[in-house]
């Protein structure tokens, strides 16, 4: 195969898009296919103050790495979660996501969850029993809680995650076979800080595919943790997204079209507000100021005893 | 006894042998994997689906997949 650029030999074919490119044209086309995004999508400005959450994973770094070379201001987050799996795996992921930011000259922040609340991600599953004492819920709640909470109390104007098209395909077909219209609502690029105690949330890379991701992480050198979470073992989400991989082998492209299509039917109005009528009920908890749907406090003030 | 040698694909902790003359993306057919959930590399270079394999090319398969 050849580079569609320049006629080089091609490293890596993007059938959804119709392309092979080499490995110089690549590196110029991930990141200009990430501006496009943010631009369509009106995420943030040169002027804004971002907060890339870290993971130590090829999603995460990638994206930090594509931002800085943007030129916009970006710093990192990363959540230690406690969890080690016979893998090490926090500690791990926390020294690569150090190591980049090292190597790049940026400021990474570090909340270490068991320092700060006393207590690793499975051991508050643990304790709790939220998701039948897998951990998986309880660390979305505690990432989720977290990341908002630093956004706002460093002033960043926008938090940025590493959500790829295939982790929000795998999203939209899991709630669409339950048809779970406020999740549908609510799901899309950005997520506007429309309620009291919310940071702006954009997902830059919702565009490009895991796979291309994997390729950008490989082709740039940037060494990201391989082992997958101990914990994500046997997920749903990754079985929809095998599911979304043998749609895409035969149609190569489903994928981005079920996801652009999706937020095309959004935008024309294909999910009311009304659809998710928790959003209007929103209410600050009294404990941690983040917005909540639940009565009184929040779900990770509940779960960690009271206060957050 | 076959008279080539095999071209060998690792991935997460398995290998597989594949005869030599086939493309990347039929020797991943052959085993069983989708070109959409991994990066084919040899030599540690990235290779495309349309790549010829040559007999005793060893291929690392990086899987793409992540989440919870």
């Amino acid at each position: 195969m050849k580079c569609t650029k320049c006629g080089g030999k091609a490293v890596i074919s993007v059938l959804q898009h119709h392309l092979g490119l080499c490995k110089e044209h690549y590196l110029e086309w991930v990141p200009g296919q990430v501006a496009r995004a943010i631009q369509k999508y009106r995420m943030f400005a040169k002027t804004d103050r971002i907060l890339a959450a870290v993971s130590g994973g090829k999603d995460s770094l990638s994206l930090w790495d594509i931002l800085h070379r943007l030129g916009y201001q970006v710093d990192g987050l990363y959540i230690c979660l406690g969890i080690d799996g016979g893998v090490n795996y926090s500690n791990e992921s926390q020294r690569l996501s150090q190591q980049f930011a090292a190597q790049h000259g940026l400021t990474l922040h570090v909340v270490d969850i068991p320092q700060v609340y006393g207590e690793s991600i499975p051991q508050i599953a643990s304790r709790t029993f939220r998701g039948r004492g897998a951990p998986c819920s309880v660390c979305g709640l505690a990432k989720r809680h977290e990341m908002n909470r630093l956004a706002r109390d460093l002033g960043y104007d926008v938090l940025v995650t590493g959500h790829n098209l295939d982790d929000e395909a795998a999203v939209l077909f899991s709630n669409t076979l339950r048809w779970a219209g406020g999740f549908l609502a609510r799901q899309g690029p950005v997520l506007e800080a429309d309620q009291p105690g919310l940071a702006r949330k954009a997902k830059p890379l919702c565009r490009m595919y895991e796979r291309d991701m994997t390729a950008y992480a490989l082709l740039r050198g940037i060494e990201y943790i391989y082992d997958e979470c101990p914990y994500a073992l046997g997920a749903t989400s990754i079985y929809y997204k095998e599911l979304l991989n043998k749609l895409e082998s035969d149609q190569p492209g489903a994928k981005l079209n079920f996801y652009l299509s999706f937020l095309q039917a959004k935008e024309g109005g294909l999910f009311a507000p009304q659809a998710d009528p928790d959003r209007a009920q929103m209410h600050p908890c009294p404990s941690c100021g983040q917005s909540t749907t639940a009565e009184g406090l929040c779900s990770f003030c509940r779960m960690m005893g009271g206060e957050s | 006894m076959t008279d080539w040698q095999p071209v060998k694909i690792i991935t997460r902790g398995k290998e597989y042998e594949v005869r030599p003359g086939m493309a990347v993306k039929h020797a991943l057919e052959k085993i069983n994997i989708l070109p959409e959930s991994v990066i084919v590399t040899r030599n540690g270079e990235l290779i495309t689906e349309d790549e010829l394999l040559a007999p005793g090319d060893v291929l690392k398969l990086v899987m793409v997949i992540s989440g919870g």
